[in-house]
C-alpha cells in the first residue's frame, strides 16, 4: 500500500505485519537425560530455538514454549512464611518439596539450590550435597537445575560432586561467571552437562563469559545464559532492557549471544512490597503473588526461555499467560 | 525522531541558490532545516503543497493525545521508540478503572472515591490511577448523563466516557465538555455521528476497529471527517493477539512513520487474573491507556510499580535519596556502612544487611545514580562526600559506635576517609554478598 495510505474510504485498506528478517537463530539448549541417553528422566525438554523477537509468531518461530522451573532449597530456613505454607510440610525434605512442585503444580523441571553447602551456615559437605542431588533425581524424573551456595571454592567442590554422582542425567549445573568458571566449566563437561553463564546485567559481560566459556571447551549448546533478572521495583526495567539487547543482537547474528536465557524471579519475594504490610493498602499476600508474577511476564516478554519460581500460585498464573501467549 | 531528512526537504525547495534564507545555498538551508535550525517561513518561493507535505513529514509519528481539564491532564502518545533502551518511553500508560451506570449513586460515588485517592508513595513519586471511566451499561441516555455529571462534580479527574450509541453519549458529553473527557468510542457503524460529536465538542475519540488494515481505513475516514485526536482500540482477544499487534502498530507508525495507525492505543482488559496480565502486557508493550472492569489494591499497586519501572529513562538511573537508613531495627549501638544512591547497588546492599539480621545504620552517599566503582573512579564518591554526607544526616548522632564499614572495592580511599571522619574505617567487603557472613563477625 501507499506509505500516506488512502484517501478513497471505498478502497479496503491493506496493511502488512511488519515481518522482521533476522539472520540469527538462538540455540538449542537439551535438559535431562532418557533411559536410551543413559540418564534416568522421563523425557529430556528443549529450551531456546527461536527466530524472531518474543511471542511474535508473524516474525519468526519458537519451537519450545519456556519453562518454568520449580525453586527447592536444601535448607528452608529463609522461605518466606506464605510460601512455606502453600506447600506445607514437604519443604523440609527437598526430594518430597521437588515431587510436590512436579505432582501438585506441574512444574516442568526442579531447581534445586544447595544453600546448605555454605561454609557460613551448615558447610554440608560436597558428598552429602550430592546425595541431595541423588535423592531429587530418585523423587521425580523431571530434569534439573542444580546450584550451589554462592561460595566461590565451596561451588567448585560441590560441583565436583554433583557432576559426578549424577554422570548421565544432563543435569544444569549454575553458574560460571567471568571470576569463576574454570572449576564449573569442568565439572560439567567432564560428565557432558549443561552449564548456567552468569553475567550482571551487561550484554558485553555476557558476550564475554560466553566466549570464556566456549573457549575453554563447553559445546555451545550445552550453555544456558543467565544475565541477572531484577526483580520489580529493584531495578527490573535495567534487566528488561539488557535482555531486549542480547535478543536482539543474537537475531542480528551475534553468535555468543545465540544461547536461551534463564531469569530466576524468586528475588521478586526479597521486595519491600512483597514482603512487608505498607500502611493504607491491604493483601500483602496477594501482593507478593502479583509480585513474582509481574517479574516473571517481564522477563518472558523481555526474551526469557526459562524461568525459575517459587511460588506455585504465582507459577500457575504465569502458565495460563505463557498458554496464552503462545495461542495454545 | 522521524523528522525528514536534508535530502527530502531539499527535494522541496526551489533550488535557485537565491541567498534570502540568509544560506548561501537550498542545500545549506534544507541541513539547517533538518537540524531545525531554520524555519521554512524564510524561503519565499516555497509552494503551499511543498509546505504541507513537509509540515505533515516532521509530525511526530504518534501524535500527542490529551484529555482531562485543568490540572489534571492526561496526555498520551508521542512515542517514537520500539524499544526502551534506544530512547525514554515518554508518556507511561494511563490506567483507568469503570464505573457503572447500572450502579446506585452511593456506590458509584463510593467506588469513584476509591479511584480517585488511590495513592502510592514510592521513590518519590506518586503512584496513581489517571482516569475514571464511566460505562453506560444501562444503554438509558437518562442514566449515564446523571452518572457522568455525577461523577465529574465529586471528583476532579479526567474521564472517559465508556457508550456504543451516540445519542447516549451525547447527552452525557454535552454536560461535562468543558472537562474534556475522552470519547470511547467510534465503530464503523456509528463513526459518522461519533466523529461529528467530537468535532463539535472538540473532544478526542477513540475509535474500535479489528485488525490493522479496518483501524487504518477507519483513521482515515474519522479524519477525513475533521476528527484528529485519536485514540486505537484494536480490540484483541488473549495475549498473543494483544501483543503481536500492538507490536504491529507501533512498528509501523514508529519506524516506517505510517500516519494510518500513527495514534496511542487503548486496551479494555476486563476483568479477573486476565485483566491485570493483559494490564502488564500493555504497560511493557506500547499500550497508552489502559481500563480495567476492577481491580485489588494489591493488583493495582503491582501494576503502578511495573509501570514505574518500564518508563524511567534509561539514560539516568533512579537514584535513592541519600540520607541514613536504619536496618534491622538499628540504634545507637550499630555500625554505619556505606555505599551509593544508585538504585540497585542501594537495594542490593540493602537486601544483604537484611539477611544478616544485624541490625545497622545504612549512609546513602549522592554520587548521581552511580555504583561504588564507577562513582569512585569518576570522583564521584570521593573520602570528602563521604564525610559531608555522614554530617548532614546526622549519622554520629545515631550510631555512636564510631564504626565505619566502607565498600571492599575502594579500600584504597580508606586512610583518608578515617583521617577525614576520625572514626574507625573498617574495609568492608568486595561483593554485597558477602555482607551477611562481614556483619555477623564484626
Amino acid at each position: 500500500m501507499n506509505a500516506s495510505g488512502s484517501e478513497d474510504g471505498d478502497e479496503v485498506v491493506d496493511v502488512p505485519l511488519p515481518k522482521e528478517k533476522w539472520s540469527g537463530k538462538i540455540g538449542v539448549v537439551v535438559l535431562g537425560a532418557t533411559p536410551e541417553e543413559g540418564g534416568t528422566r522421563s523425557a529430556s525438554l528443549r529450551i531456546g530455538g527461536s527466530t524472531g523477537m518474543p511471542f511474535l509468531s508473524y516474525e519468526g518461530v519458537s519451537p519450545n514454549r519456556p519453562l518454568i522451573a520449580g525453586e527447592v532449597l536444601d535448607v528452608p530456613s529463609d522461605l518466606p512464611e506464605q510460601v512455606r505454607q502453600e506447600f506445607g510440610a514437604c519443604v523440609e525434605d527437598p526430594a518430597e518439596w521437588a515431587r510436590c512442585w512436579v505432582e501438585e503444580h506441574d512444574a516442568d523441571l526442579i531447581c534445586l539450590k544447595l544453600l546448605s553447602t555454605n561454609p557460613d551456615e551448615g558447610d554440608t559437605s560436597p558428598e552429602e550435597a550430592a546425595r541431595t542431588v541423588q535423592r531429587v533425581l530418585a523423587a521425580v524424573k523431571v530434569p534439573l537445575i542444580v546450584y550451589g551456595c554462592g561460595n566461590e571454592e565451596k561451588d567448585a567442590k560441590v560441583m565436583q560432586a554433583v557432576s559426578s554422582a549424577a554422570p548421565k542425567e544432563r543435569l544444569l549445573l549454575g553458574h560460571a561467571e567471568e571470576a569463576a568458571y574454570k572449576s564449573i566449566a569442568a565439572a560439567a563437561m567432564a560428565n557432558d552437562h549443561a552449564i548456567i553463564s552468569f553475567a550482571n546485567l551487561d550484554v558485553n559481560l555476557s558476550k564475554q563469559i560466553n566466549i570464556l566459556l566456549t573457549d575453554f571447551g563447553v559445546r555451545k549448546d550445552r550453555i544456558v545464559l543467565d544475565p541477572l533478572f531484577a526483580a520489580l521495583g529493584m531495578g527490573l526495567e535495567y534487566s528488561y532492557s539488557v535482555m531486549e539487547r542480547i535478543r536482539l543482537a543474537a537475531l542480528m547474528s551475534d553468535a555468543m549471544l545465540q544461547v536461551p536465557m534463564v531469569c530466576d524471579t524468586t528475588s521478586a519475594w526479597k521486595a519491600k512490597e512483597a514482603s512487608e504490610e505498607i500502611e493504607g493498602h491491604e493483601g500483602l499476600e496477594e501482593r507478593a503473588v502479583w509480585w513474582e508474577v509481574a517479574t516473571a511476564l517481564a522477563a518472558l516478554i523481555a526474551g526469557g526461555d526459562m524461568l525459575i519460581m517459587r511460588s506455585p500460585r504465582s507459577a500457575a498464573i504465569v502458565r495460563r499467560a505463557i498458554d496464552e501467549l503462545r495461542g495454545s | 525522531m522521524s523528522m525528514p531528512t536534508a535530502i527530502e526537504i531539499f527535494k522541496h525547495l526551489p533550488k535557485k541558490n537565491c541567498g534570502k534564507c540568509h544560506y548561501p545555498t537550498c542545500l545549506a538551508f534544507a541541513m539547517q532545516l533538518a537540524n531545525s535550525k531554520a524555519k521554512l517561513e524564510d524561503c519565499p518561493f516555497i509552494s503551499e503543497k511543498s509546505r504541507e507535505e513537509l509540515a505533515a513529514s516532521s509530525a511526530p509519528p504518534i501524535r500527542l493525545v490529551k484529555f482531562g481539564s485543568g490540572s489534571k491532564i492526561v496526555e498520551i502518545g508521542d512515542e517514537t521508540e520500539l524499544y526502551r533502551h534506544e530512547r525514554k518511553f515518554v508518556h507511561p500508560t494511563a490506567m483507568a478503572v469503570k464505573v457503572s451506570d447500572e450502579l446506585s449513586k452511593e456506590d458509584i460515588l463510593e467506588r469513584a472515591k476509591w479511584i480517585a485517592s488511590f495513592r502510592y508513595e514510592r521513590v518519590g513519586q506518586s503512584l496513581s490511577f489517571e482516569a475514571l471511566a464511566i460505562s453506560n451499561d444501562s444503554r438509558d441516555m437518562h442514566k449515564f448523563s446523571q452518572a457522568v455529571e455525577l461523577v465529574a462534580s465529586a471528583m476532579d479527574m479526567p474521564l472517559i466516557l465508556i457508550a456504543d450509541s451516540p445519542d447516549c453519549m451525547r447527552a452525557a458529553a454535552a454536560k461535562v465538555a468543558s472537562h474534556r473527557p475522552l470519547l470511547y468510542g467510534a465503530s464503523e457503524q456509528n463513526l459518522k455521528e461519533m466523529a461529528s460529536l467530537a468535532k463539535e465538542i472538540s473532544c478526542p475519540l477513540v475509535l474500535k476497529a479489528r485488525g490493522l488494515g479496518a483501524m487504518a481505513e477507519l483513521v482515515w475516514q474519522a479524519r477525513s471527517l475533521g476528527v484528529e485526536d485519536l485514540v486505537m482500540d484494536l480490540r484483541t482477544e488473549g495475549l498473543k493477539e494483544q501483543l503481536e499487534l500492538s507490536h504491529a502498530a507501533r512498528k509501523h507508525a514508529v519506524r516506517r512513520t505510517f500516519r494510518g495507525l500513527g495514534y496511542p492505543m487503548l486496551i479494555e482488559a476486563g476483568q479477573g487474573e486476565g485483566a491485570v496480565l493483559r494490564g502488564m502486557l500493555a504497560i511493557l508493550k506500547y499500550g497508552s491507556i489502559v481500563i480495567f472492569d476492577d481491580l485489588s489494591d494489591a493488583q493495582a499497586l503491582t501494576l503502578m510499580v511495573l509501570r514505574q519501572n518500564i518508563f524511567t529513562d534509561p539514560q539516568v538511573p533512579i537514584q535513592v535519596k541519600p540520607g541514613l537508613y536504619a536496618v534491622n531495627g538499628a540504634d545507637e549501638s550499630s555500625p554505619i556502612l556505606f555505599t551509593t544512591n544508585f538504585s540497585l547497588t542501594y537495594f542490593t546492599v540493602l537486601a544483604d544487611i537484611e539477611k544478616s539480621r544485624v541490625p545497622a545504620w545504612l549512609l546513602v552517599v549522592e554520587a548521581e545514580g552511580l555504583s561504588v566503582l564507577t562513582a569512585y573512579s569518576a570522583g564521584k564518591l570521593t573520602p570528602e562526600s563521604v564525610a559531608k554526607a555522614l554530617e548532614s544526616s546526622g549519622a554520629k548522632e545515631k550510631s555512636k559506635t564510631d564504626i565505619l564499614v566502607m565498600p571492599g572495592m575502594i579500600s584504597r580511599m580508606s586512610g583518608k576517609l578515617q583521617e577525614l571522619t576520625g572514626m574507625r574505617v573498617i574495609v568492608g567487603p568486595k561483593e554485597s554478598s558477602g555482607i551477611p557472613k562481614f556483619l555477623k563477625s564484626l
